[in-house]
């Protein structure tokens, strides 16, 4: 009795629109991307075929390593536009230093792009500049600095084995970088959700001046999110890397600051801070990698959509998702 | 008698610290102009070529296109909001205009501001009645106008006419010594600061920026002034766009990509604060010229590679904001 008068009310009152977003931010858009995936698989030719469903995988991993670190930096109601040049810079770094061994040359660019994010983080809670600023800096400087590591901005090839299996390499079937996805989506849920340095974050994102009342150390918080999207930049950038087995400075992550703030705000994570989930984040991501690869392939059926539509597209899939997600101003 | 003597010591210290107080405001507001002066002065004693009326024209010229990218922007961002949209749309006055340079210049550039006006006042309904970031919003707007630039065109640039002859006037033409687009600019920043300083519509930008929870109470149409800020960001980035169609010869659907940083760049460093309610039109056209001249510098200094260029970009866009940042907190 009591459910059908519910179902009526959101019926009469708020239609389908309010009736997603009643279900909450995460599942509205995780319905979205389960609808999105059975209409592909039904109606778009090869859709359906397993190496299509690896292939959407790996095309998303660096997106989904830097959106993943993004979620926190806009936990904390901040921004990182730096993060495409921050993968570059990672990119040439490694490069340019696997003579000195596989796993030097990765601890060095992975150690530069730690530093670079709490350089950030330093000069955002330090200075107290916005963080839309500094992080814009450090976008124009790094994917300079990117091309000075690279000689100025050669194409750097190599052929190394253990370093490009970080983005060719296979587990049975799995492909390492998905493993890698994998092993870092389920280590952010935990830090969010279960370690007190995810309540900080909320806490700063939320009220900074009652985290700070609460003893929250609001420097150390800001550089830690900074220093971890910095880091996951890099390991998306080294991925990005080995599985071209070649570096180039002047592309390695361009723009993807864009698609992984993206996805994000799909996802359910508001750019006003202190609500934030890495799992929404997930499946915006996935929603956006599956929308371009249809596309791609030919939606249900239909021609290919040329690249220019298909941005068209997205812009007012990333609109419609904010706007039933958004949270009701009473 | 000892009483006395401490208020003369107060009224003094007072008027010393009211003086040194002005003499901070002076430099925190005017800290952009202060460095511009000094990259002014550098230039003009390091290399001969600087201070000519060639040069400068020319600095000026390659700067009006983002100078008036950037004035829109000054809008926006006085009201606390942001624009991302800016690039795409100056790609898609491009096109249209030098698809209608044909039909001669006044059309093509009438028809390609209106389009553009009108995807502004997009973003500003959208972000006044769906009540979404302002960042999203115009982010959506970056990505879809910029598939409609490349839809329209093919992913292929569109030559103008060679015979428009008056459509490329307004980006190549002179009148007198003054390049056709300084003129413009100097027209846009005039009118700018005019409706900034002197109209209703200019104190209510500032007054949404500075409150908007207290420019609602006070009974100001939050929304007009909200669809009139974006539709002006839109139009001005239409006008840059026609002047680089114009100036080019061609329109290009991939112009203008990451201008709005740039623009955003200029009005932070000339001295506009993101949160809004504070800077104008004045800052943000120092804060063009500071980070054009710069440029200029670069290129007469010859030896600095394009890679370095773009660190020291970075890295003189830091330093200006971080000098601000600290004059503006110990007033």
């Amino acid at each position: 009795m009591q459910n059908a008068t519910e179902v009526n009310h959101l019926k009469t009152k708020a239609g389908l629109l309010s009736g997603l977003a009643a279900l909450g931010p995460t599942y509205g858009a995780l319905m979205a991307l389960t609808l999105l995936v059975l209409l592909n698989l039904l109606f778009t030719p090869n859709f359906a075929a397993s190496n299509n469903f690896w292939n959407v995988l790996l095309q998303v991993t660096p997106t989904m390593l830097v959106a993943v670190g993004m979620t926190f930096v806009i936990a904390t109601a901040g921004i990182d536009l730096s993060v495409g040049s921050v993968m570059a810079i990672a990119s040439a770094l490694a490069a340019t230093n696997l003579d000195r061994g596989v796993g030097a040359a990765i601890l060095l660019a992975l150690a530069v792009s730690f530093s670079l994010g709490a350089l950030n983080g330093a000069l955002i809670a330090g200075f107290r500049i916005q963080p839309i600023i500094v992080t814009l800096a450090l976008l124009i400087s790094g994917r300079g600095i990117a091309q000075v590591i690279s000689h100025g901005g050669q194409l750097i090839p190599f052929s190394n084995q253990s370093f490009e299996y970080l983005g060719k390499g296979h587990v049975g079937p799995v492909p390492f970088q998905v493993l890698v996805m994998l092993s870092v989506i389920a280590a952010a849920i935990f830090l969010l959700r279960m370690t007190s340095f995810g309540r900080y974050v909320l806490a700063v994102g939320g009220n900074e001046a009652a985290a700070r009342l609460a003893g929250v150390k609001i420097h150390r918080t800001k550089l830690l999110v900074y220093a971890l999207s910095g880091l996951l930049a890099g390991v998306a950038g080294l991925i990005e890397t080995a599985r071209l087995g070649a570096s180039d400075a002047a592309k390695v992550g361009l723009n993807i600051e864009l698609d992984a703030i993206a996805a994000v705000v799909v996802g359910g994570t508001t750019l006003a801070g202190g609500r934030a989930t890495v799992a929404g984040t997930v499946i915006g991501a996935l929603i956006m990698q599956v929308l371009t690869t249809s596309f791609n392939m030919g939606p249900l059926g239909l021609r290919p959509v040329p690249f220019s539509w298909a941005l068209v597209f997205k812009a007012a899939i990333i609109i419609f998702a904010v706007y039933i997600q958004r949270r009701r101003v009473a | 008698m000892g009483q006395s003597t401490t208020t003369i010591d107060e009224a003094g210290s007072t008027r010393g610290r009211v003086a040194r107080g002005r003499m901070a405001s002076f430099i925190q507001r005017q800290g952009a102009l202060v460095a511009l002066l000094g990259v002014l002065i550098f230039a003009t004693v390091r290399y001969e070529d600087f201070l000519t009326e060639r040069n400068l024209f020319n600095v000026l010229r390659q700067n009006s296109m983002l100078g008036l990218v950037a004035l829109g922007m000054t809008f926006v961002i006085l009201t606390g909001g942001i624009d991302l949209s800016v690039g795409s749309l100056l790609a898609v006055a491009g096109v249209v205009a030098a698809n209608l340079a044909g039909h001669g210049m006044i059309a093509a550039l009438l028809i390609a501001v209106a389009f553009t006006t009108l995807l502004g006042l997009l973003n500003g309904i959208i972000i006044d009645r769906a009540r979404i970031q302002p960042f999203i919003v115009t982010l959506a707007m970056m990505i879809a106008a910029r598939g409609l630039a490349l839809a329209a065109t093919g992913e292929e640039s569109v030559r103008v006419d060679k015979l428009s002859e008056d459509f490329t006037w307004l980006g190549q033409g002179k009148l007198g010594p003054v390049p056709v687009p300084v003129l413009i600019l100097v027209i846009a920043y005039g009118l700018g600061w005019l409706v900034l300083r002197h109209t209703r519509f200019g104190r209510h930008v500032y007054a949404l920026g500075d409150n908007e929870e207290a420019a609602r109470l006070m009974g100001l149409n939050v929304g007009r002034v909200t669809l009139g800020v974006y539709a002006l960001s839109g139009a001005l980035s239409g006008l840059g766009g026609v002047l680089l169609a114009s100036r080019l010869g061609a329109g290009q659907p991939v112009a203008g990509t990451g201008w709005e940083l740039d623009a955003i760049a200029a009005v932070v460093v000339g001295g506009t604060l993101l949160t809004g309610g504070q800077g104008g039109s004045g800052a943000t056209l120092v804060g063009v010229l500071l980070l054009g001249i710069i440029f200029n510098v670069f290129n007469l200094e010859g030896t600095i590679s394009s890679w370095w260029q773009w660190v020291l970009r970075g890295v003189f866009l830091l330093a200006v904001v971080v000098m601000q940042n600290s004059l503006s907190r110990r007033k």
